[in-house]
């Protein structure tokens, strides 16, 4: 966009001589500042891994497949938390991607004028809200809500698939992928939304006038040009989904087990260094907490750096189609 | 001809669908706002914003120390956070083709990714861990930390949007570089910079997951950053999740409160834009 600066023409002597040393001045003034990102990021993952390096040396990379969190004897294995955490956030996108898809394409494609802002506004405003408010609101309101209306019929009616069976809790690994759907869904939108509305109109057009209906020309002709950019949104929204805290700690019941039936608490990577850290005594267990965490940022900046992938690829493939219009 | 009407159905059917999802998605939103005054605005009085709490069992009793906590620890985030996001913001803005720029620039996305409760860990290694207590500049670090790459690239992207025309009108007029940046450049795009340091204060005044284990919380005023403090965010976690139902009413208000912050901060960041900075115009 911002054409280089550096080949600009000079300005006269005079002003050259005088705007030097303040120039310098200021270019170092925002050179250090830019440059203490890196060294910020630099310095967390040292921290992170200076702090759960007594971890690393006692259990290695079998942390990850061991399923014993034992504070009293010192054993800690990840893996309940690892996979609590896949779980909660996989099932929260299969409850929010169609949902924030419908919204993205009915928003972008179909929409009257006046509807457009307002609701992606509206929608927007679900994600100012704060983590522990949702949780509160999945304590009192939601798990209410779902114990004693939702939760049996799906039982009922879904029984006999293995994750709906046993016991009802009310904080369960169900609830908590609700409330992390609910709160992923923002993001997925308005990104999904912003790739749409950058498939040049020519696709639909074009689409249109070989006869398609509208919901046609979406399918076959603004879809497939914004995938890889709908997956990058659904990848952001991952993302979001695997680092989030409160709300998830509030109403997932925390209890360090791998169970099938999704009623049963469950536990996540974040939930568990939010709900033991201050509580930990041990450096061993303070030790093992951080290198979830270090895990969890791994992890996370893995799933990122694939998304900005996705959806620079979508973005630069429209600037493309513009120029070539 | 059948046919055509089966498509022409089928494409109705979806825009139904679509609507529905809409109506799905926005209900959230209402219900929790709902719940919110009809469960938090009878609790809230004077006294719930001057007085401290009382002990467990008995009514009343205020959160006076949480509002001035959340200010302070908000307060000294800004500190640090807003200066390095917005003048390495400019900075990127400015010599784009550096290689420094791509490189702070990435290192912001990954930051922006980054789960807060990481980010709290890494301020309870680096600050806590190291003073052996627990403190509100640890917590004020952490949100630092979250709000630096939020305010750097809303900076940075606002900046693009200056015509090139104005800098080197400026900079034919006989400008330095530094003045054209920070008399023309900057000044024009200020109130996209205001848009996005508010929006990152909105965003980190509601964060409860850095401060757990960084400012902790209490239960008096504090008086020093390097003490454990309250924070509304933490005083909606400690009363949800506890037995009372005192607790839990306290809890509603305090997050009435919160939420109230936290959406006038957002709104009046997209006014600020909307009036001067047409984005959309």
């Amino acid at each position: 966009m911002a054409a280089p600066t550096t080949d600009l023409p000079a300005p006269a002597l005079g002003s050259l001589e005088r705007g030097h040393s303040g120039d310098r001045v200021f270019k170092a003034l925002l050179t250090g500042a830019a440059l203490a990102i890196p060294l910020l990021l630099a310095f967390l993952v040292y921290e992170l891994w200076a702090g759960s390096r007594l971890a690393i040396d006692r259990f290695g990379l079998g942390f990850m497949t061991s399923s014993n969190w034992d504070p009293v004897t010192g054993e800690f294995g990840a893996l309940p938390l690892i996979v609590g955490t896949v779980v909660s956030s996989m099932l929260a996108l299969l409850i929010a991607v169609p949902l924030s898809l419908g919204v993205a394409i009915y928003l972008t494609e179909f929409a009257p004028k006046a509807v457009r802002g307002p609701v992606a506004s509206i929608i927007e405003l679900l994600a100012a809200i704060p983590s522990v408010v949702y949780g509160l609101w999945g304590i009192f309101v939601l798990i209410p809500f779902l114990r004693p209306t939702v939760f049996p019929f799906l039982k009922k009616t879904l029984g006999f698939l293995p994750f709906f069976q046993g016991p009802i809790y009310g904080p369960s690994m169900l609830a908590a992928a609700i409330i992390l759907a609910i709160m992923v869904m923002p993001y997925i939108m308005s990104v999904s939304r912003e790739v749409l509305l950058a498939v040049p109109n020519s696709q639909r057009e074009a689409a249109l006038a070989l006869g398609a209906t509208r919901w046609e020309a979406v399918t076959g002709a603004v879809l497939p040009y914004a995938r890889s950019g709908i997956i990058g949104a659904v990848i952001l929204g991952l993302g979001r989904a695997l680092g989030e805290t409160m709300a998830v700690t509030m109403v997932i019941g925390n209890r360090h087990e791998i169970a099938a039936s999704l009623f049963a608490p469950g536990y996540t990577m974040a939930a568990a260094i939010a709900n033991e850290f201050t509580e930990a005594v041990e450096d061993i267990h303070l030790a093992a907490l951080a290198y979830v965490a270090l895990t969890l940022f791994v992890v996370t900046v893995l799933i990122n750096a694939i998304a900005r992938l996705l959806i620079w690829r979508v973005a630069r493939g429209a600037a493309a189609g513009s120029k070539a219009l | 001809m059948n046919r055509r009407l089966l498509r022409r159905l089928y494409s109705d059917a979806m825009v139904g669908l679509m609507i529905l999802a809409v109506v799905l998605a926005v209900l959230p939103l209402l219900l929790i706002l709902g719940t919110l005054i009809s469960k938090g605005a009878s609790n809230i009085s004077l006294e719930f914003f001057t007085r401290l709490p009382v002990p467990a069992g008995e009514t009343g009793g205020g959160v006076a120390h949480a509002i001035i906590g959340t200010l302070v620890i908000v307060g000294a985030a800004c500190l640090i956070g807003l200066p390095l996001g917005i003048l390495s913001g400019i900075y990127c803005a400015e010599y784009p083709a550096a290689r420094l720029a791509w490189v702070t620039r990435f290192v912001a996305d990954v930051m922006n990714g980054t789960p807060s409760i990481v980010v709290g860990v890494f301020a309870w290694a680096w600050i806590v861990s190291k003073q052996g207590h627990f403190s509100a500049l640890a917590g004020s670090a952490a949100l630092a930390m979250l709000m630096i790459p939020m305010v750097m690239r809303t900076t940075e992207e606002m900046i693009k949007l200056v015509p090139h025309s104005l800098r080197e009108a400026a900079l034919a007029l006989g400008y330095s570089r530094w003045r054209t940046s920070l008399t023309v450049v900057v000044r024009t795009s200020l109130p996209g910079i205001v848009t996005g340091s508010l929006l990152s204060v909105a965003r980190i005044a509601g964060e409860t997951a850095p401060l757990l284990f960084t400012t902790l919380g209490s239960q008096f005023y504090t008086r020093s950053l390097n003490e454990p403090m309250a924070a509304l965010p933490l005083v909606v976690f400690t009363y949800a999740t506890g037995p009372y139902e005192e607790w839990h009413q306290l809890a509603w208000s305090a997050a009435l409160v919160l939420i109230l912050v936290v959406l006038v901060l957002s709104t009046a960041a997209r006014l600020a834009t909307r009036r001067k900075f047409d984005l959309n115009g």
